[in-house]
């Protein structure tokens, strides 16, 4: 078992453990938190698979700007948990079953079916060469540059509708 | 070197836990970090699959992806925000009315 793959697998147990603590935990502030840290090990596989600028970006956009959201929303309602009420019995239980089905279905069609199946690329050619950023940057800005203007316009618009929807509104007189 | 397959089932694992989340939470806001989870984890198989075939076109789908989900989580908190506004709750067997 090389050293790589002890690294894979005691992160993918992080993944997978704060990826539990975020549902299991009945406190939404508790869920928040263990998800920045699972965003934060995914960063990590990323940097593992030669993907530096996406890492970044995870820790920034993800870890960093929508979690500190989610962070403020559920302070300002102050909606950390719940008040007990009636659930259906059944419902846990069928969630459960189905959410292993599935997860087993995509594991066998993806191994079965997917035409990839080699090895993914060791960190240490590709992480630390700025080759990736530059080719990055440049498929970016011309192979995919009108998605990328499309992107500003998305953003644009989903910041003036969300000012829109909290906006309080006026009477008329 | 760590076969594609052991990504991939780490993604499809991550993913199932979302979707026990959204199915069984009953919190507005823990529902939506399990959808966040959920494009997490197409990410992650995304940048493996990138990664073997190196190529950079799945690295930009997901520099695209990380885009859409700050959009959409900007308006999907504005939404929960006005709809504890108007229930003052945020539990999602409350809202069960069409009207606001």
């Amino acid at each position: 078992m090389t050293l790589e793959l002890i690294f894979f697998l005691v992160l993918s147990l992080t993944a997978i453990a704060t990826a539990l603590g975020m549902l299991l935990s009945r406190n939404a502030i508790y869920s928040a938190l263990f998800l920045v840290l699972n965003f934060t090990t995914v960063a990590v596989f990323y940097l593992l698979l030669g993907a530096p600028f996406i890492a970044m970006a995870q820790v920034t956009v993800y870890a960093g700007a929508i979690m500190v959201l989610f962070l403020f929303v559920i302070m300002l309602l102050g909606a950390e948990s719940l008040p007990k009420a009636e659930v259906l019995p059944w419902q846990k239980p069928l969630a459960i079953t189905l959410a292993v089905l599935l997860a087993g279905e995509a594991v066998f069609l993806l191994i079965t079916r997917a035409r990839p199946t080699g090895n993914v690329v060791s960190p240490d050619v590709a992480v630390n060469t700025v080759t990736n950023l530059r080719a990055l940057g440049e498929a970016l800005f011309s192979q995919y540059l009108l998605p990328f203007e499309v992107t500003s316009i998305l953003l644009l618009v989903a910041m003036v509708g969300a000012i829109v929807l909290v906006r309080k509104e006026k009477r008329v007189p | 070197m760590i076969p594609i397959n052991y990504y991939i089932i780490l993604s499809a694992i991550l993913f199932s836990m979302g979707v026990v989340g959204v199915l069984v939470r009953r919190n507005a806001l823990i529902i939506f970090m399990s959808i966040e989870l959920m494009l997490n984890a197409a990410n992650l198989a995304i940048v493996a699959f990138s990664s073997v075939l190196q190529s950079f076109s799945g690295q930009i789908f997901v520099f695209f992806v990380i885009a859409v989900a700050a959009a959409e989580v900007a308006v999907g908190l504005a939404l929960i925000v006005e709809i504890f506004k108007s229930k003052r709750s945020i539990d999602v067997d409350q809202m069960s009315s069409l009207k606001g």
